[in-house]
């Protein structure tokens, strides 16, 4: 069972600070749903708002279609993941997981039954009757992913739970994640600031800045296509070149800017001439010689070699600093300290976009 | 539902808050009552005759005066004792600290009227065995301190033992190291770092020397401190000159709470400030 | 030791073990050892202590069941010794009044540590404070005036028509007492509670609530277990400070309303029967002592929290 999720014009005030403002998503049942964005970006607010927390101070959220205004937490559908995972430390991990069916007045056989067989689900089998004190980081992840599991939610809502772990732990934890949610086909939203995990796991993403959502789309879309300034710039890395548009057609633009005039995919601008150029340090190409279009002379500064790619530093003559990245896959020639070389890339894969909507 | 719990939930902080204020503003109230009973019912018209009488009235005075020694002698021998037990604990281990330790500790459970008989026999009883009549084997306000210090001591001792815990000991060694004395690193290392502590536990040990009743009626022979001589007429014939002392004592504690908020406030703007910048 | 030795040398650590042994010995243990010791004797004119009647006997406890009265109990009428009877109601009601101290106080301790405002909650406690600064003689004698058979209560409760006529507060049983031990320890009990509320972590309530769990069961389950050690470290001093009160049961009490530290007080400063009044505080401390053993096996904590 899962259910779909609908936000419509949902905002969220504290005082007169905006936290969400506007937000409008409709996730579909049984999908992987990220919320991306910085600290302070208000997806924190999204997530207590859909779990019941905390109430929208105007706009609909829907769960399953059902409007749920008024619904208290424990009378939604929904389960959530703690980003410190909340766990209770006086219980043993049985009682931990099956703590939900005890407030539904479940037996407590049935409610052990249940226990041991989402601790199989979660891959702990038999560590019922440990204290939640004696398990690691990652088991302890396991057990609020049951706990959470056992009332049987349409929705999970998942708070940045993998933040306190390290980074193998994280990258094991991923793939586990995403099991458990093709497994049991409940809608997971999930919030994180960690680009990476949101891409890897997610089917699609929303990405926010300043309480607004501001593109949504799968990950490949968000990371090649990006709407604006923002969503490219913390969604990976970017030369980043301030110009004007000159001429466009058919989603192209020329754009001129102090250190030359590139052809790129025209974003959505608004209308306005002034914007920036994105294009990514891997989809640049370093070579001696200057190609058709979209080429800018430099000087090679500093080449740090990263083990599955090579990153070149670069002047241009007109002074903009460039980054570029080479795949380290032994056919690349690597370009020396100080060469003369040439910058260039292909234009359907830079995009002319403006900086986040500022607010109205 | 929720919203109903939590109005519900700051009505009765609010009933709560009567609860505990209010006795203190009847009390106050009846000292300004022309009536020989204290009371504010029926009102019989405003007076401060009963401050110019608790200002004549010689007994409480000197009350007010012994409790004032015996509460600056108990916080100077509550506070020597209770540092250099912490600092014994602090740096013992083992059975002897556990025992040591429950021992200190227990004696603020021991019930006050059990520390005042106990005190005032086994002095009164050396005393006797000795055949002296030295003053410090009779009955008195001494015994009283003695009777205070025993518990009041813990409590000098919990404060000072939780600022130790946060001492680095690797200081002592550092002037050790340096060609300090023992006195010397006691003096300049250790002492300094326990200040805020030994603050604490001094003013602790002084409000509860003024507060206490049992220990002090066991043990003070004929002598009267505030707190004895209040009870002993409350119990006998009351006039509302002990309300006028209470107005008084209620205005200090105030006006102490109003200092100590208002500072609070502008430190909480200065935090803030700096916060900003 | 030797960690005291290296610490602070020789003269230092002598300094501080006199000072300590001075407590410990000398306010401590043999007040207490010659209080037991006394308790054995009988009381006796200056002049024979000493002579060959100072023998040690258990004739000053067997004082506690002198002196019949008539009781009642569950309809049954029947003689009890009255000092016996004294010491049970001083037990009963004490624990009476830590009870109601804890009910009144959870709800406040909780409303503090998780709904109040945290910008307000400063001003709360120091409003809250400003009572226990005033002397505990004070507090009591406030409530003698409001408990008045012409106090404000009564007059209030006359003006409203919830009475028809006044009542004697004071006289009424251990009312009286009740209210004043509450009134002046409920505190005790409010911040034990208060802290140990406000270290569990908020999130462990909002996991219980998103599990389902109604409020009341969010208490049960989360919140109480969590403020065991608080609620155990206040019963406890509550407990002792009424049973030990002599104060507030001596000014809002009346003859029908004995208290056990009032028979000690009258054996040791009107009768002057120091012997006797010994037994009897013995019998405090024992009671005392059971009391703090039985709190800590039941909610399993440390005699070193009960005392914070």
């Amino acid at each position: 069972m899962s259910a779909g999720i609908d936000l419509e014009n949902v905002c969220c005030d504290f005082g007169s600070f905006r936290a969400v403002d506007h937000a409008n998503v409709s996730i579909k049942p049984g999908e992987f749903f990220s919320f991306l964005g910085p600290s302070g970006c208000g997806k924190t607010t999204i997530l207590r708002m859909i779990s019941g927390f905390i109430e929208p101070t105007q706009g609909v959220i829907r769960i399953g279609g059902k409007d749920m205004r008024g619904q208290r937490p424990n009378q939604r559908p929904t389960a959530l993941i703690f980003q410190n995972l909340a766990l209770f430390p006086l219980m043993p991990v049985w009682e931990n997981i099956s703590f939900g069916l005890e407030m539904r007045g479940v037996s407590k056989t049935e409610r052990r039954a249940k226990a041991e067989e989402l601790l199989r689900l979660v891959d702990l089998p038999g560590a019922g009757d440990k204290m939640v004190s004696q398990l690691s980081g990652g088991q302890k992840q396991r057990v609020a992913i049951a706990r959470a599991l056992a009332v049987e939610p349409q929705v999970m809502l998942l708070d940045e739970p993998l933040s306190a772990l390290d980074l193998k732990l994280r990258q094991h934890m991923r793939a586990e994640l995403r099991a458990i949610q093709k497994r049991t086909g409940v809608t997971f939203i999930y919030i994180t600031h960690d680009q990476g995990e949101a891409l890897a796991m997610s089917d699609r993403v929303g990405v926010m800045s300043h309480g607004r959502i501001q593109q949504i789309a799968d990950p490949r879309e968000i990371y090649n296509n990006p709407v604006n300034g923002f969503v490219a710039s913390f969604v990976g890395e970017n030369n980043i070149f301030s110009g004007e548009v000159q001429t466009s057609a058919a989603g192209m633009a020329s754009f001129s800017t102090p250190h030359g005039s590139f052809r790129a995919r025209l974003g959505d601008i608004g209308g306005h001439k002034v914007a920036k150029l994105y294009v990514r340090p891997e989809h640049t190409v370093i070579s001696a010689t200057a190609g058709a279009e979209n080429a800018i002379a430099a000087t090679v500064g500093d080449v740090s070699f990263e083990g599955n790619f090579i990153t070149v530093h670069a002047t241009s003559d007109s002074g903009a600093h460039l980054t570029s990245e080479i795949r380290n896959d032994g056919s690349a020639t690597v370009p020396e300290k100080g060469a003369r070389v040439f910058m260039s890339f292909d234009a359907a894969r830079a995009s002319i976009l403006q900086d986040a909507n500022e607010r109205a | 539902m929720h919203r109903f719990r939590q109005s519900l939930a700051h009505v009765y902080m609010v009933l709560f808050l009567i609860f505990m204020l209010a006795p203190l503003l009847v009390m106050a109230g009846a000292a300004f009552n022309d009536s020989k009973l204290p009371s504010i019912v029926p009102w019989r018209g405003w007076t401060t005759m009963w401050f110019s009488e608790m200002v004549a009235d010689e007994r409480m005075m000197w009350a007010f005066v012994n409790t004032l020694w015996v509460a600056l002698t108990v916080a100077v021998i509550a506070v020597v004792i209770g540092t250099a037990s912490a600092i014994l604990i602090n740096s013992i281990s083992g059975r002897i600290r556990t025992v040591l330790y429950g021992l200190m500790i227990s004696t603020i459970l021991i019930p006050g009227i059990v520390i005042g008989i106990s005190t005032m026999i086994l002095w009164t009883k050396m005393g006797n065995a000795m055949g002296t009549e030295f003053f410090l084997f009779n009955p008195g306000l001494h015994l009283s301190v003695l009777g205070q210090v025993s518990y009041i001591a813990a409590m000098v001792m919990l404060l000072v033992l939780a600022r130790l815990q946060s001492f680095d000991a690797g200081l002592e060694e550092a002037a050790l190291d340096l060609g300090a004395s023992h006195a010397q690193v006691m003096r300049r290392i250790l002492l300094p770092h326990l200040y805020p502590a030994i603050g604490a536990g001094a003013a602790v040990a002084f409000f509860q020397s003024i507060e206490n009743f049992n220990v002090t009626q066991f043990t003070r022979g004929g002598a009267d401190t505030l707190t004895v001589y209040v009870f002993s007429k409350v119990r006998a014939g009351i006039t509302p000159t002990i309300n006028a002392l209470a107005v008084i004592m209620i205005g200090i504690t105030i006006c102490a709470a109003i200092l100590y908020e208002v500072r609070r406030r502008r430190m909480e703007r200065r935090m803030a400030q700096v916060e900003e910048d | 030791m030797q960690d005291l030795l290296r610490r602070y040398g020789t003269g230092l650590t002598l300094i501080m073990c006199l000072l300590v042994a001075f407590w410990l010995l000398m306010l401590v243990i043999v007040p207490n050892i010659t209080l037991f010791e006394q308790s054995f004797r009988p009381y006796l004119p200056v002049s024979e202590v000493g002579g060959p009647r100072d023998t040690y006997s258990l004739g000053n406890y067997a004082k506690v069941f002198e002196g019949h009265i008539t009781t009642s109990l569950l309809g049954f009428e029947f003689e009890f010794p009255v000092r016996v009877r004294t010491f049970l109601l001083t037990i009963w009601y004490s624990m009476v009044v830590a009870g109601l101290c804890l009910m009144l106080a959870y709800p406040l301790a909780y409303y503090m540590a998780k709904i109040v405002n945290p910008r307000s909650l400063p001003t709360l406690i120091l409003l809250l404070f400003i009572p226990l600064w005033v002397s505990e003689v004070l507090r009591a004698f406030a409530w003698w005036i409001i408990l008045a058979f012409k106090g404000p209560l009564n007059a209030l409760l006359l003006a409203v028509g919830l009475i028809d006529d006044p009542i004697r507060w004071t006289n009424m049983g251990y009312t009286g007492v009740m209210i004043g031990l509450i009134y002046t320890y409920v505190l005790f009990m409010l911040f034990p509670i208060y802290n140990a509320i406000q270290s569990l972590d908020t999130n462990q309530i909002e996991a219980a609530e998103d599990l389902g769990a109604p409020w009341w069961k969010i208490h049960w389950r989360i919140v109480i277990p969590h403020a065991k050690p608080g609620i155990a470290s206040g019963s406890v001093m509550v407990f002792m400070l009424s049973a030990g009160s002599l104060l507030v049961p001596s000014i809002l009490g009346s003859t029908t309303s004995q208290w056990f530290t009032q028979t000690i007080n009258e054996t040791f400063n009107d009768a002057l029967d120091w012997n006797t009044a010994s037994a009897y505080a013995f019998l405090l401390l024992i009671l005392c002592t059971l009391f703090v053993t039985v709190a800590m096996v039941l909610f399993r904590v440390k005699l070193s929290d009960i005392a914070k």
